[in-house]
């Protein structure tokens, strides 16, 4: 799996983790949207937006990472990804380059990083001045459906 | 080798549209076996897919189908006739090669031994020599296993000639024949008549008519002759009948052709993204509707109205390309019928109405199974087997009538055998048997809800588990896969004269009406289809009519106890309890939407009403799937996003199972007390009808009034409303004078309404009913004392029965 890795990221944060996904799983990056609540899905789900006519799940990573919640008034950030033919968002705090990691490798997630991250990512790319934590979108995406797990450890 | 697959790809396609059309004609050729007409279009399919095979180098199917031309050519040319027994031998070539078809599409070659070619082959070969020697052709079929190779190989010979130039030969042949037949023929007998007449009254310029006048005087029935004189080439002496049979064949297929050249074929995906993208640019046109509606900018303004004058027509232009005849499914059904009625011994017709009638593609494709369920159970449950109709004094024949049309936004399939129908009594005997529910509700239910509790899981009368029908799984799982689609079904049936089953499905799902709510700051839209109505409860009737049993909220409602279900408590929003509204401030009111899914009738308790629209379904993604609240989610004008609920499993979710409901909502009418409406009509005389077949009371404008036919009419909802003057229907006097209101009793039977219009409405009363005889009439199943006043008793079947609801 390492050596298929692109190593163009697209790298966005989330409660202070610096996160990347490969640039060929994003479709593209929007602003706060207007978002529909959906009553009794999982706590990850936050809700529906609509992008050009598509009907569009949002999922907050950091519910869905067990993170701590966004405080209200900040505003959250759209990577839209595309997984299994289906376009899902993803919820950030901030949308950061698109960054070449070059020939730098991955390494694996320590032991000590909560489960609810390490089974989300992929492994950890050391930069210089930040780590940088791959994510999984196959994986971040899959959500339990319907019962709520709030660790979201499938 | 590409080129090769997108060939082969072609004629598959090809071949299976031939082999449709082929299936209807032989079945239609057993009705009418002489047609020269239909004969040749099977031989034209064979022939085809023959010269096709061979070129393509599929040997088995190849030899199939020049054994199948052969037997074609023969019966095309009159040489043999065609009998049941010969039909089944050619259905069942066309199923071998629609098996090699098959094969062919999966690996590209018929060298496969999945598929047995050579006993078909053989059995036509038998069917063939039958012919030649006409000894019993089951005798034929052994002896002919070694022996008829030498033999066809003669016979084979001339094939090859109409292989050469067929469709020079057989198809100006076939269609040319008939047509002059029926042109000339008529001519030729009126003058026939004249010309006897004439000949002796003035010999010398009948020259020419002298001859045929000779003639005509010679053979006695000079119509008679007239015809074969006139067509000498007409291979049958049956031509004069079928004479006006043929033409119409050949323009039907005429026009057929027509279209199908008019037509081109497109990829469906592509339809669905066309589909797709015009939704999103309906969407877009609101939100810019919405946005110039407040703007100064004429220009824009005038841009924007052209906008949604072209969406709108892009939009109904490309629904329409997903919109199918339902003759699709049609076409299917007299192989099905024929196959059935002979595996089962009946005997049907099989009448078919409405082929034109189109719906949305994904929900024909849906409609399939569940129709040919219901057309096998009226083969195997309903049409008798001719000796049991004989036996009562009818046709052998039993009929099976399909029909299909529009009504009111709908596509209604009905489906109407004259079998033995469906007894009520039966019925109950098994539900309560098997378990499907009690003695205790049985005895309460009509006989209409009686025989439509086949419907529900676990049922089925069939006394004898056949191959066809009857092994408990049938009619729930024809109820669900209608649901599933917005559907609905519903059986009508008299014990010994038939039943007709009726099915409802919406026109397309992709685009719905929908009623808006608001909930908790959202918006929710509710399906129409689940729609009941809306009540609006407040003051002392909040007080009085909502109540709690052991906790849970229930509403009466016109008699029946109505389950309530607060939206927020569903969908887990805010924190406000149930409770909530007792505390309220006075003026405190309640929003119940009363809504239905399957059996289940509840009351949605929402905040606000919005109001209806047509909304489009999106799906929700695959993360939402295990969610059963939602049936999908729109977009609303303002571009935000809507989720739709989804009523029965609202219901699930509430655990307001079918059963329960009914008991809850049975359990005021079950009282010895009747809760009675009492009117007034024809100038202050009393009469009463059960609340219960009160569904609702309307007061229309005398100016709504409309006439269709002989009988008054109002617009209703979505639909017409046929209306009934009481007093007259009961032998009063109407009061004199128009009025410019009229007051209407709204009664619901199944999907049937009518109103009853009456002078005004008095009171609702509850009492102990004690009937008299006395003014029993027409309409008026008699008087009783209500309120200490005599009362007549309205006899609603026969009211009903006067304004031809039904």
């Amino acid at each position: 799996m390492t050596t298929t890795l692109e190593s163009q990221f697209c790298t966005f944060t989330v409660a202070g983790l610096d996160f990347g996904v490969e640039v060929d799983h994003v479709q593209e990056v929007l602003r706060h949207q207007e978002m529909t609540p959906v009553p009794r899905s999982t706590a990850a789900i936050h809700g529906l937006i609509n992008l050009r006519g598509q009907i569009v799940t949002a999922l907050d990573l950091r519910s869905r990472l067990g993170l701590p919640p966004r405080e209200d008034d900040v505003p959250a950030m759209n990577v839209i990804v595309r997984n299994h033919g289906e376009v899902i968002s993803l919820l950030v705090d901030d949308i950061g380059d698109v960054i070449d990691t070059g020939d730098r490798s991955l390494e694996p997630v320590p032991g000590t990083v909560p489960p609810t991250i390490q089974h989300a990512v992929k492994g950890v790319i050391a930069l210089s001045g930040s780590l940088l934590l791959i994510l999984d979108p196959d994986r971040a995406v899959d959500v339990p459906p319907a019962t709520p797990t709030p660790g979201g450890t499938p | 080798m590409d080129d090769d697959a997108e060939i082969i790809a072609e004629f598959l396609v090809e071949s299976h549209e031939n082999l449709d059309q082929l299936d209807r004609d032989l079945v239609a050729l057993e009705q009418d076996p002489g047609s020269r007409e239909l004969l040749s279009s099977i031989f034209r399919t064979i022939h085809t897919i023959k010269g096709t095979s061979g070129f393509l180098a599929f040997g088995r199917l190849e030899a199939l189908t020049h054994v199948g031309e052969n037997l074609l050519s023969r019966l095309r040319d009159g040489e043999m006739e065609l009998s049941a027994a010969l039909t089944g031998t050619l259905l069942r070539m066309v199923d071998t090669v629609r098996a090699l078809l098959a094969v062919i599409e999966e690996s590209g070659q018929d060298a496969s031994d999945q598929v047995d070619v050579d006993v078909v082959v053989a059995e036509l070969k038998a069917a063939l020599e039958g012919e030649a020697a006409p000894a019993p052709q089951v005798n034929a079929v052994p002896e002919s296993v070694t022996a008829p190779e030498p033999v066809p190989t003669p016979v084979l010979e001339p094939a090859p000639v109409p292989d050469v130039v067929p469709e020079p030969t057989a198809t100006p042949a076939a269609e040319a024949t008939p047509t002059p037949v029926a042109a000339s023929a008529p001519p030729v007998v009126p003058p026939a008549a004249p010309a006897v007449a004439a000949a002796p009254a003035a010999p010398a310029p009948a020259v020419a008519a002298a001859a045929p006048a000779a003639q005509v005087a010679s053979t006695a029935p000079a119509v008679a002759a007239a015809p074969p004189a006139a067509a000498p080439t007409a291979p049958a002496p049956t031509v004069p009948a079928r004479a006006f049979e043929a033409p119409q064949e050949s323009e039907v297929e005429e026009h057929k052709r027509s279209v199908a050249e008019s037509s081109v074929r497109v990829d469906v995906g592509l339809l669905d993204s066309l589909v797709q993208l015009v939704g999103e640019l309906v969407l877009t046109r609101n939100q810019i509707l919405q946005r110039t509606d407040t703007g100064e900018d004429l220009e824009l303004g005038r841009a924007a109205q052209r906008l949604d004058l072209v969406v709108s027509e892009l939009q109904e232009g490309v629904m329409a390309t997903r919109m199918q005849p339902i003759g699709q499914v049609w076409a299917k059904m007299p192989r099905i019928v024929r196959d059935l009625a002979s595996q089962l011994g009946r005997e049907v017709e099989l009448q078919m109405e409405g082929h034109e009638t189109e719906l949305d593609r994904s929900l024909l494709e849906a409609l399939r199974d569940p129709l040919t369920h219901l057309v096998r159970n009226s083969l195997d449950h309903g049409i008798q087997p001719p000796a049991e109709r004989i036996a009562q004094g009818r046709p052998p024949k039993g009929r099976l009538l399909l029909q299909a049309s529009h009504e009111s936004g709908q596509v209604v399939i009905e489906i109407t055998d004259d079998g033995k129908g469906i007894d009520p009594a039966r019925v109950a005997e098994v539900a309560i048997a098997r378990g499907v529910i009690t003695a205790d509700a049985a005895a309460r239910m009509d006989p209409r809800e009686l025989v439509n509790l086949v419907f529900r899981p676990g049922f089925s009368t069939a006394e004898a588990v056949t191959n066809v029908s009857g092994r408990g799984v049938g009619m729930d799982v024809v109820r669900t896969n209608l649901e599933r689609i917005g559907g609905t079904v519903d059986i009508v049936s008299k014990v010994g004269q038939g039943t007709t089953v009726r099915v409802r499905i919406p026109l397309t799902l992709a685009i719905i009406p929908a009623l808006v709510v608001a909930h908790d700051g959202e918006r929710y839209a509710i399906p129409q289809s689940n729609l009941v109505e809306l009540v609006k409860v407040e003051g002392d009737a909040l007080e009085r009519d909502v109540e709690f049993l052991a906790g849970a909220p229930v509403m009466r409602l016109r008699g029946h106890l109505l389950p309530l279900v607060s939206l927020t408590e569903a969908l887990a929003t805010g924190t406000g309890e149930f409770r909530d509204w007792r505390d309220r401030a006075p003026d405190a009111s309640l929003t119940v939407v009363v809504v239905q899914a399957d059996d289940t009738r509840f009351g949605l308790c929402v905040d606000d009403v919005q109001d209806t629209q047509e909304i489009v379904v999106k799906p929700i993604g695959r993360l939402l799937k295990g969610l059963d609240l939602y049936a999908g989610a729109t977009i609303m004008g303002d571009g935000r996003v809507a989720l739709i609920l989804d009523v029965p499993g609202l219901a699930q979710h509430r655990n307001l199972a079918a059963t329960a409901a009914e008991e809850t909502a049975r359990q005021a009418a079950s009282t010895d007390r009747t809760a009675l409406l009492v009117m007034e009509i024809a100038s202050g005389r009393r009469a009463a009808m059960p609340l219960v077949d009160v569904s609702r009371l309307e007061e229309f404008d005398i100016a709504q009034l409309e006439h269709s036919g002989a009988g008054e009419v109002v617009q209703y909802r979505d639909g017409i409303l046929p209306l009934v003057r009481l007093a007259p229907a009961i032998g009063l006097v109407d009061t004199p004078g128009e009025r410019s209101k009229v007051n209407v009793i709204v009664h619901e039977l199944g999907a049937h309404r009518v109103g009853i219009v009456i002078d005004q409405v008095l009171d609702v009363v509850e009492t102990e009913l004690v009937r008299s005889d006395v003014g029993r009439r027409e309409g008026v199943l008699g008087s009783a004392v209500v309120q200490d006043r005599v009362t007549d008793l309205v006899d609603l079947a026969a009211v009903v029965e006067l304004a031809g609801a039904r």
